[in-house]
């Protein structure tokens, strides 16, 4: 397996959709090749960064005034 | 962080569709439930497509009223979530389409179909790198990064990755291919690497480019 074969199948990697001969294909190049080794490390932890750090907060305040807004236009159009 | 559950079984009802049924037959305060269940995840959606706090608020409140007033044209045979941030999704473009006076906006744009999905960046991160960052400067960071990202890939990412929608779902949701999906999950997911190697990666010892390793172009200029 070559670096742009394992790149072009890093999603299914992450996602764990790989066919079990694939796997083993993967871990092979993975032994010897310390940059694909560390984009898949790194590319898993960006994802989880994002799933563990919310970038837009919707603070408790806004989130009443906006969500008594939605209700009160709802009861309107009954 | 609610995380949306993958595709119930054939004859297990979401519950959802419960909810939903209890709306069609007057109840509001079924409608309230569901509101509150999801007005995060749509806040985030427009968020990310209009880049503007003012535009996501009206994008909600605006998402949320339509689907409440055109519930009877919600078929069941996707889930409530996507089809609500279906609806989302085209107010948020329409909101964008306001601001740019009738241009049009897709969740196409600024799309490079060219670029392919490359990593530039090899250097490893430092342990648990956001440690090195108080929650201000994270946040920003992570903020920065993501809007760094072309439009459509943000949405991809954020409705994939961050609310575990799948594949065909965030394919549904955008009114995009699955194939399309799947090539845009890719590359944002290696351009976020990618920028957040820039603030994340271990500062000694240097990691050189690599000599034979993919593209061999070393560090992102």
């Amino acid at each position: 397996m070559k670096c742009s074969e394992f790149l072009a199948i890093l999603d299914d990697v992450i996602d764990q959709s790989i066919a079990a001969t694939t796997r083993a294909e993967i871990e092979v190049h993975l032994r010897k090749c310390g940059h694909c080794e560390v984009v898949l490390d790194t590319t898993r932890k960006t994802i989880e960064i994002y799933r563990s750090h919310e970038v837009y907060e919707l603070p408790p305040a806004v989130s009443e005034r906006l969500h008594a807004a939605i209700m009160e236009r709802c009861r309107k159009t009954k | 962080m609610s995380t949306i559950q993958s595709v119930a079984g054939q004859n297990e009802q979401h519950p959802d569709v419960a909810l939903v049924e209890r709306v069609r037959a007057g109840d509001l305060s079924a409608y309230d439930t569901l509101v509150r269940k999801y007005e995060r995840q749509l806040f985030r959606i427009a968020q990310h497509i209009t880049q503007n706090r003012e535009d996501a608020e009206d994008v909600m409140q605006d998402a949320f009223l339509k689907a409440y007033e055109k519930l009877d044209q919600f078929q069941g045979n996707s889930k409530f979530y996507t089809w609500l941030v279906r609806i989302a999704v085209n107010e948020s473009l329409m909101r964008l389409r306001k601001r740019r006076t009738g241009r049009t906006v897709s969740i196409d744009e600024d799309i490079e179909t060219e670029e392919g999905a490359v990593a530039r960046d090899f250097a490893d991160w430092a342990p648990n790198p956001e440690q090195n960052y108080n929650q201000a400067e994270l946040a920003e960071i992570l903020k920065k990064t993501i809007q760094g990202l072309p439009q459509g890939f943000r949405v991809v990412f954020a409705l994939r990755d961050v609310d575990g929608l799948s594949t065909e779902e965030t394919a549904e949701a955008l009114g995009l291919s699955v194939p399309a999906v799947k090539s845009r999950l890719l590359r944002a997911r290696l351009q976020l690497r990618d920028r957040l190697t820039r603030y994340f990666k271990k500062k000694s010892p240097a990691v050189s480019p690599p000599a034979n390793g993919p593209r061999g172009n070393g560090a992102e200029a």
